[in-house]
């Protein structure tokens, strides 16, 4: 039978990582409801966003002349793969790291990468590898906010302009609920036109006549790049709400392995007990016999 | 008239105010009831807007505002004070 001290011991032990363990999914379940918040402040932003910029932009105007827009050949690539800077979340960051390896040695094997990471755990995982690196944007999740996500997203926006970069790739987690998050590696430029077929009717339909101050133009010139900034931010709000969401399941399940864990012990436990209390009564009844025996 | 002021972070501003100013791209302009529909680009400067308690200033770091039927919405990257 198992050693009763040790035994003991260990339930001790798988009490207080249970506890930690319970008290990790409790904070993270507080921060994801603020992260969730975030998502829904941003919302009314972005969405009198792309109503403006499609009452503006005519339907017959195309978006070619505009700098983010323009298709070349790719040579050059920007990977974005946006982490968490911790762990402890499941396979939340793995996901990302094979997905953006996976990337970059499927669709642009023989390209020239720059990987510009956004998480500490990406910047890890990134840093053993050979590539060339734009590290100024890994800590963005120490205080997360717009000002400092439009800095990363003016950096990858700059270098589409100047040719730096011919396409852009962010691959983040998408937020679909607490337990289940998408990895997706989406294309942040150049630009594709998402406005479906319908979006742009209802655009058409309830245009009013506006004075445009100073030229449609420049409102378009202007609405653009923070169209794009709003896209980056969100991507990296939908990882933010789904780190923490991973970070839940992952310790609600850690937190129920040590329960059971516990269970056995404690079992284990109590029939060492038992074995110990029947031995010594054992050797007393043995003991008294043997005096009696006279 | 309905006074809006969104940032990505927040709703700064929301209420009711009698006249609105804002720096435009093309020189400062003011807005008052029953303007008509517009969308301007703003540059760097001072929006300001009376409300019933008074005249009150923010500094915005360039974006747009939409005027529609007594309703102002400005959408500006970053607010400051």
């Amino acid at each position: 039978m198992a050693n009763l001290k040790e035994v003991k011991e260990r339930i001790t032990s798988v009490v207080s990582t249970q506890q930690i363990t319970k008290a990790m999914k409790m904070v993270s379940a507080a921060k994801l409801r603020r992260a969730q918040d975030k998502i829904v402040q941003m919302r009314p932003y972005s969405q009198k966003l792309t109503a403006i910029l499609n009452n503006v932009s005519a339907a017959s105007e195309s978006q070619a002349d505009i700098v983010y827009a323009q298709k070349r050949e790719i040579k050059n690539v920007l990977i974005v793969p946006v982490t968490s800077d911790k762990g402890l979340c499941g396979a939340f960051n793995t996901n990302i790291i094979k997905a953006s390896m996976a990337t970059i040695n499927t669709q642009f094997a023989g390209e020239n990468v720059t990987v510009m990471p956004i998480g500490k755990k990406a910047f890890d995982a990134y840093k053993k590898r050979d590539f060339n690196m734009i590290t100024d944007f890994s800590d963005l999740f120490l205080d997360l906010t717009f000002d400092k996500v439009r800095a990363a997203a003016e950096r990858a926006m700059e270098g589409y302009a100047s040719g730096e970069f011919d396409q852009v790739i962010v691959v983040y987690n998408e937020f679909k609920n607490v337990a289940t998050q998408i990895v997706r590696a989406e294309q942040f430029l150049p630009m594709e036109n998402t406005a479906t077929e319908g979006e742009q009717v209802a655009a058409a339909n309830n245009e009013v006549d506006y004075i445009l101050e100073p030229s449609r133009e420049y409102i378009i010139e202007e609405l653009v790049p923070t169209s794009l900034k709003i896209q980056f931010y969100k991507a990296v709000l939908e990882s933010n709400a789904s780190e923490h969401g991973a970070r839940m399941t992952a310790m609600d399940k850690a937190t129920e392995n040590a329960g059971e864990l516990l269970k056995d012990l404690r079992l284990l436990y109590n029939r060492s007990r038992q074995a110990a209390i029947t031995n010594e009564i054992l050797e007393i009844v043995a003991g008294a016999e043997a005096l009696g025996g006279n | 008239m309905r006074l809006e002021i969104i940032t990505p972070d927040k709703k700064v501003f929301q209420g009711e105010v009698t006249e609105a100013s804002f720096p435009g791209a093309n020189g400062a302009f003011q807005v008052l009831k029953n303007h008509a529909p517009l969308v301007s680009a703003l540059s760097k400067g001072i929006v300001a807007f009376t409300t019933a308690e008074g005249r009150q200033t923010l500094e915005v770091d360039g974006g747009v505002v939409e005027v529609k039927e007594n309703n102002i919405i400005l959408l500006a990257e970053k607010v400051i004070g």
